[in-house]
């Protein structure tokens, strides 16, 4: 390799396309040098140095919004900045702010190191910025792959739970499955477009997204990319947990400390779903393929979610396995963006909306569990509206938004889901998802019932107290955070304003 | 014409903003006070509107206003407005939503603070269903109102409570979403993604649409609507929630509520869809039948009084879908003169039998008697209110029921013999119910309950929101032509441009 071209490849690694990222490697490792620097009793200001560093990113993110990146495509094509790909950032670091947050709340009823958590947190959310923004795939298999080992870590971070343990142990053997699968698809793939004798002239071996879809459009019915194909989807499908992959979502949401599952089941299933409607279009000249395999998916998904939820008492696992309902209703949305380029707007808000709900429930999770992480069961939300009316409130805007009540922003995003498979003429999933969303409400009032209905308590043996319910007193920063997102969830029930006009329109 | 505009919206945002306002921790003594304007605002402002209502609107909406909530690209915007068949409705839930919010207020129930604040939204989202233009607020204000209705009888529930809150739930969770697919069949098939109705009623008549999407989308309408409205077989949720309701939430259920299927049936089904209404009309009529006579019966065998008014109030509904079965102007004016009627009617019954209950401390009727000697005012309004839901001339009940039975003679006479058989029905366990609390001698173990408490006459905490609605209920029986007469003249010119309705005239 000459000089020049060594130069010219240089120039195209804008580095300031990546401020986000950069930065927050930056204030990551900042909080690791805190922890050596600080003397011990000043520790307890790093979680607020980690989540107050993430706000002024996030407001630097909103207001440098429209960047003159987008649209380029970045270091040699294994970036390519979008629109998109901004609501994504905003999307993660809005998360992450949350699950530290929630982090803070819960690591206090813990004996385990603190910093590291907000550290690796703070490292996957860059990591799913990269994510959804890579353009090759190499960069989305990197990426993924840190993502994937940030969660191994955060997820048995209750190291001296058992379930949590358990959880890690399979999250990883699980993991590592999926990321072999998704590896052999990109090897698939790489194998047929590499192959210079059906690859056009002069773009052999290149594996950015846009030289790939060329090559699949110019041979619409090789075998090999066929089955690279749905490997690479089944990868993807694992990180969504929809059926047949979803095997590992219960125990794992279970074990992992609650602000952790919030992350699984918001972060990691966004990310998930902002690839797939990349990859979707990558793969759009193999539609005949791609959409049956969806298709039967989001069937699956959703019928396998709601009945599996019905029958939870632990509320991690029907939050879980209620998360995999949810990725088959974003499925249709995915599936139906092939025929209405809309609803590709309908699925990012459905996120949205997803995210404001589940953090508001998870939050009200992290204050209702005991010491005890893993077992958090329904019977002890009794009494919540009684004892902690804020809290029971948040519960109930938070589930019904998930359940798709009007007014809350849940209906708001299924019926812009539902409007859009009508649009294409998915009838069939249409009916599946109604019937979903019925099978639904059941878990979800049972839960709002839990906690609002007066309900009978076994009386304490004679002689002892009745003991009390595992909760917290709410401080005012998860106040604020829980209040802000009840509220985010009726306001954006009413009035969804330039949102919905900006994702629809783009 | 601006000032009009804001008045729809401010009857739906009064009620809303104090239930906010008790929400953010209001002081007790100012959210009473503060209550009392937000159910006598939207009452004030649906009579102010009535009044200055045009005789012969046609097929146009009055007061409209539209907002534009961020949905414009969807075809979704808040379009309030008024037309000759919401009006008598909107009237109807300001005058219910007053007395029932007048009866809450001095109920003393637990928490009261709550319990307005919840009924606040219910009335908001009420006064909203009837005002919308637009279809999908029209679903939007339903669902708002829904959901304190589970609320209030999960918390405030009598008798099996929790089952009764979930069942409510499923069953009406359903009905909606069905309902939901049919609007949106409407919304697409009809070439104009819009949900405006008015635009989407000019597109049906320019360009009808399809025969077979008429039949799917009036089909889910039909019984996503009827699950709503309580259609027999799927009406088991009716009775068991009202028998668990309190009161306040059961009256504005049951009275107004529950109106929101019919209404969409007329409303949006029927002009939208006439093609679609003939397929099903058959079918509705036996369904409806069995909504008179089943129910009839089984609400003939009840011995609780909140169960014979609950049945009751789910056998009406019988004649109403007769109504919408008979595909004509007659039938679907009859319709909703009844609903405001039977809105009326049963919002009252709910109220005296609450008033009964607190005297008698039981609602079983076998284990009463005797009880107009010591309250003859409360025994005068049980009596009348059992009259006017008989549809006796006099009270508004009757020229429904008349309109529908002339529409439904031209149907099929031998629908209409069911049908009138069906007043019998109603009059039997009307009628005996009225009996067996007031007159006769008292039972043994009344005669202890009435030893230990003296029973007083009915408070006039209870008298007026009574009284509100039984003149209401003899103003519509004695002048009907205030609603018939702006109804006659929408519905005359928004079903015959279908060309599908045979067109008929309803009875000055």
């Amino acid at each position: 390799m000459n000089l020049e071209l060594l130069q010219s490849a240089a120039a195209d690694n804008r580095w300031g396309a990546l401020f986000p990222e950069l930065l927050l490697g930056c204030l990551a490792l900042l909080l690791l040098v805190l922890e050596i620097v600080l003397p011990k009793k000043h520790h307890s200001a790093i979680p607020s140095v980690a989540i107050l560093g993430q706000i002024a990113l996030l407001i630097a993110l909103i207001v440098h919004f429209r960047t003159g990146f987008i649209g380029m495509t970045t270091f040699n094509g294994l970036l390519r900045h979008s629109v998109e790909g901004q609501f994504m950032r905003v999307f993660f670091l809005l998360t992450s702010i949350l699950v530290s947050i929630l982090g803070v709340v819960s690591l206090s009823r813990q004996r385990m190191p603190r910093i590291e958590f907000f550290h690796i947190v703070i490292v996957v959310s860059a990591a799913m910025m990269l994510l959804v923004q890579s353009h090759h795939f190499v960069l989305f298999f990197v990426a993924l792959e840190t993502v994937t080992i940030g969660f191994y870590i955060l997820v048995s971070y209750y190291r001296t739970n058992p379930l949590s343990l358990e959880a890690g142990l399979k999250y990883l053997i699980m993991g590592a499955l999926s990321s072999s699968i998704l590896l052999f698809g990109i090897v698939l793939l790489y194998g047929v477009v590499g192959n210079p004798a059906l690859a056009p002239a002069g773009a052999a071996g290149s594996m950015d997204f846009s030289s790939v879809r060329q090559f699949l459009a110019l041979h619409p019915d090789n075998f090999l990319a066929k089955v690279g194909i749905v490997l690479v989807l089944s990868g993807v499908a694992f990180k969504i947990g929809t059926v047949p992959f979803q095997i590992w979502v219960p125990d794992v949401y279970q074990g992992a400390p609650t602000p952790v599952t919030a992350f699984l089941a918001v972060g990691s299933k966004a990310a998930g779903f902002a690839v797939l409607i990349v990859l979707a279009g990558v793969f759009a000249p193999y539609q005949k393929l791609v959409i049956p395999v969806l298709a039967s998916m989001a069937v699956a998904t959703i019928l396998f979610g709601n009945l599996a939820a019905l029958t939870q008492f632990n509320v991690k696992r029907l939050i879980g396995l209620s998360g995999v309902s949810h990725a088959g209703y974003l499925l249709i949305g995915v599936i139906a963006a092939y025929t209405d380029p809309a609803a590709i707007g309908a699925v990012y808000f459905y996120l949205f909306a997803y995210l404001l709900a589940s953090f508001a429930v998870f939050g009200v999770m992290t204050h209702v569990s005991g010491s005890n992480d893993a077992e958090q069961e329904l019977e002890h939300y009794a009494d919540l509206a009684k004892t902690h009316p804020f809290l029971a409130f948040v519960l109930a805007v938070g589930l019904g938004s998930l359940a798709g009540i009007p007014p809350l922003a849940g209906f708001i995003g299924k019926l812009m889901i539902f409007l859009t498979a009508f649009h294409a003429g998915l009838y069939v999933l249409l009916g599946v998802a109604i019937l979903g969303v019925i099978v639904s409400i059941y878990y979800y009032f049972g839960w709002i019932k839990a906690a609002f209905f007066a309900s009978w308590r076994l009386p304490a043996p004679a002689g002892e107290a009745q003991a009390d319910l595992p909760r917290v007193a709410v401080g005012w920063p998860a106040k604020l955070a829980l209040g802000s997102l009840a509220l985010g969830s009726i306001v954006l029930g009413f009035y969804q304003g330039p949102l919905v006009e900006w994702l629809v329109l783009r | 014409m601006t000032m009009h505009v804001d008045l729809l919206l401010v009857s739906i945002a009064t009620p809303l903003a104090v239930a906010l306002a008790i929400f953010a921790g209001l002081p007790k003594r100012y959210s009473v006070k503060l209550a009392y304007l937000g159910f006598g605002v939207p009452a004030a402002i649906a009579l102010w509107l009535w009044s200055r209502f045009p005789t012969n609107p046609g097929d146009t909406y009055v007061f409209l206003s539209a907002y534009d909530l961020g949905l414009e690209l969807l075809g979704i915007r808040l379009k309030l407005g008024l037309n000759g068949i919401s009006l008598p409705l909107f009237v109807m839930a300001g005058v219910v939503g007053l007395a029932a919010g007048l009866y809450a207020i001095q109920s003393g129930a637990e928490r009261l603070k709550i319990y307005l604040a919840l009924l606040l939204v219910m009335q908001s989202g009420l006064m909203g269903v009837f005002a919308s233009v637009d279809i999908f607020f029209f679903y939007f204000f339903h669902e708002l109102a829904l959901i304190p209705t589970f609320i209030m009888v999960g918390i405030w529930g009598g008798r099996d409570r929790s089952y009764a809150a979930m069942k409510l739930t499923i069953y009406l969770t359903v009905g909606a979403m069905l309902s939901l697919i049919g609007l949106i069949i409407v919304y697409y098939q009809s070439g104009l993604e819009s949900f405006d109705l008015i635009n989407l009623r000019q597109e049906a008549v320019a360009n009808p649409i399809s025969a077979t999407a008429q039949k799917y989308g009036f089909g889910l309408l039909l019984f996503g609507f009827g699950i709503l409205v309580s259609l027999w077989p799927f009406h088991t949720w009716a009775p068991l929630g009202y028998g668990a309701a309190p009161s306040s939430a059961a009256m504005l259920h049951a009275g107004v509520l529950k109106k929101f299927g019919l209404y969409g049936l007329i409303q949006i089904a029927l002009p939208m869809l006439p093609v679609g209404a003939s397929h099903w009309s058959g079918v509705l009529t036996v369904l409806a039948l069995g909504n008179i006579l089943v129910i009839g019966v089984i609400t003939m065998a009840q011995r609780d009084l909140k169960q014979v008014i609950g049945y009751g109030s789910v056998m009406h509904m019988g004649y109403a879908f007769l109504g919408v079965a008979s595909l004509s102007v007659i039938g679907a004016g009859g319709v909703v003169l009844m609903m405001v009627a039977h809105g009326l009617s049963v919002a009252l019954l709910f109220l005296l039998s609450t008033c009964v209950h607190h005297r008698t401390h039981t609602f079983d009727l076998t284990e009463m008697g005797g009880l107009a000697q010591k309250t003859p005012v409360l025994a005068a309004f049980f009596v009348a209110a059992t009259m006017a839901s008989i549809g006796l001339p006099g009270f508004a009940n009757f020229w429904g029921e008349l309109a529908i039975f002339v529409a439904v003679w031209k149907f099929s006479p031998w629908v209409a013999a069911g049908a009138v058989a069906g007043v019998v029905i109603s009059a039997i366990y009307g009628l005996r119910a009225a009996a067996s609390v007031f007159f006769g001698s008292p039972t043994e173990t009344f005669s202890r309950v009435l030893a230990q408490t003296a029973p007083v006459d009915l408070r006039w905490g209870e008298k007026i929101p009574a009284l509100i609605l039984l003149v209401a209920l003899l103003f519509v029986g004695f002048w009907p032509r205030s609603l018939s007469a702006p109804l006659n003249s929408a519905l005359q010119a928004i079903y015959p441009a279908l060309k599908v309705l045979p067109l008929e005239i309803v009875r000055k």
